[in-house]
């Protein structure tokens, strides 16, 4: 086989603590490798308006810590790629092949799949007219827009009873809508919650639809027990629940479990041979940056040894 | 100010400047959050691609920032960043938010195309 156009050792999809960190491991260790990222580098991190729980940093940014790690790995010759969109995945040979944006290919003989989550939508009618118009993700970006207004809240989560108290600092009332009879967060967010008298609950509901003209004025909610739709008017509904994987496009190419979250072995090798997964993206309880830190290097030291093992096979078939 | 790799607006008055000396403005105002890095991040990859744009940002917190938050655009937004789109001196676009790559080059390729400069043209 001759030189390829675009080879690297190792690529690394997706371009948050886990494949950077990846990143970081593999481009020291002297393999070529490359990031191909869909979104903004640092993936969920830069959610985060203040990290306290890292080792290293009373106190850091997501966005600063992600940018650190992001110029650590380039420092050690990691190429970066992001803004992309990652069209074909073709992992049935032993050289693996990606193409981004139908044009550019890409390929190498190990993989990493870190491509993370997002934060979960509802899906409902009218939920993408009024983001950013009444409907919002990010409680510490949009809280102030809401200064004595009423709001709604939906999650049963930690991050939902986190935030719905925090934003009373601004709204003059916050309801709760959550789905289930209970809440999944832990014992002192609900106290919390329940103890604050600006906010109320409304359960076993859902929102089935946003209504409003140039800016959100009320919901339709659903009793899942009753059946019954009732329309409450409001002034914003700030969204928590929870995140899912971004493994859509691997569908058929890798296995995933029901969750869609894609199964790894201690390894964090797939079910493909020289195909890794690490992050958000795989079956996990702690969902944190260091647990895909944590991740990323398992993976990155795998796919080092497995590269090396191959490129030493192979040492006729290999490509500089 | 923000740190980004973008123009930073200051002032009212450099807004001004900077829609006088340019034909195609795009200025994200917003702060250093979650739903305005990505937005930021897309700028300073699109400038090298639209070099017919003025890509700027500007702080929502500062006050002059007034001549963004105040605009009749932008009545109804309540999501940061607040990003307008400017030609010859005039919005032709804004939108609240967190935007995705496709969905501010749409807007860029719609408004903003001079069918000179760009690859994307």
């Amino acid at each position: 086989m001759g030189k390829m156009e675009n080879h690297f050792d190792v690529i690394i999809i997706g371009g948050g603590p886990a494949g950077l960190t990846a990143g970081i491991y593999l481009s020291r260790a002297k393999l070529s490798t490359l990031i191909l990222n869909e979104g903004t580098i640092g993936g969920q991190m830069i959610l985060t308006h203040e990290i306290a729980n890292y080792p290293g940093f009373e106190s850091i940014s997501g966005y600063e810590l992600a940018r650190n790690i992001k110029s650590q790995a380039q420092k050690f010759g990691c190429k970066i790629r992001s803004n992309i969109k990652i069209t074909s995945l073709d992992f049935t040979q032993e050289i693996k092949k990606v193409i981004i944006n139908d044009e550019e290919v890409f390929t190498s003989y190990a993989v990493i799949i870190a491509m993370g989550g997002r934060s979960r939508t509802i899906g409902a009618p009218g939920e993408d007219k009024f983001k950013g118009k009444g409907i919002s993700y990010c409680a510490t970006c949009d809280g102030d827009f809401f200064q004595d207004k009423e709001i709604i809240v939906v999650g049963g989560g930690n991050s939902a009873l986190e935030e719905a108290v925090s934003l009373t600092k601004y709204a003059s009332k916050v309801t709760i809508v959550h789905q289930f009879d209970h809440f999944q967060a832990l014992g002192h967010y609900v106290e919390e919650a329940k103890n604050n008298s600006k906010i109320s609950f409304i359960m076993e509901s859902e929102i089935i639809e946003f209504i409003g003209t140039e800016k959100l004025s009320s919901v339709k909610i659903q009793n899942q027990r009753t059946g019954e739709i009732s329309e409450m008017s409001i002034d914003g509904v700030f969204i928590f629940i929870g995140y899912v994987p971004n493994t859509e496009s691997l569908e058929g190419i890798v296995d995933l479990n029901k969750w869609k979250e894609i199964i790894v072995d201690k390894n964090l090798m797939t079910n493909v041979t020289g195909v890794y997964a690490a992050g958000d993206c795989i079956p996990k309880k702690f969902r944190q940056i260091t647990t895909a830190v944590s991740d990323g290097t398992i993976a990155a030291l795998n796919a080092a040894e497995f590269i090396n093992n191959f490129k030493k096979q192979n040492e006729n078939f290999v490509t500089s | 100010m923000l740190k980004t790799n973008l123009t930073h607006v200051l002032s009212e008055k450099e807004h001004s400047e900077l829609l006088n000396n340019n034909e195609s403005v795009m200025i994200c105002c917003g702060r250093m959050g979650p739903m305005c890095i990505p937005v930021y991040d897309t700028m300073e990859e699109l400038e090298n691609e639209y070099k017919q744009v003025k890509f700027a940002d500007m702080e929502f917190d500062s006050p002059d920032a007034k001549v963004i938050r105040n605009l009749p655009e932008c009545r109804s937004f309540a999501g940061l960043p607040f990003t307008i789109y400017y030609k010859n001196g005039k919005v032709v676009e804004a939108t609240s938010s967190i935007q995705s790559k496709e969905q501010i080059t749409e807007i860029l390729k719609k408004h903003l195309s001079n069918g000179k400069n760009g690859k994307s043209f």
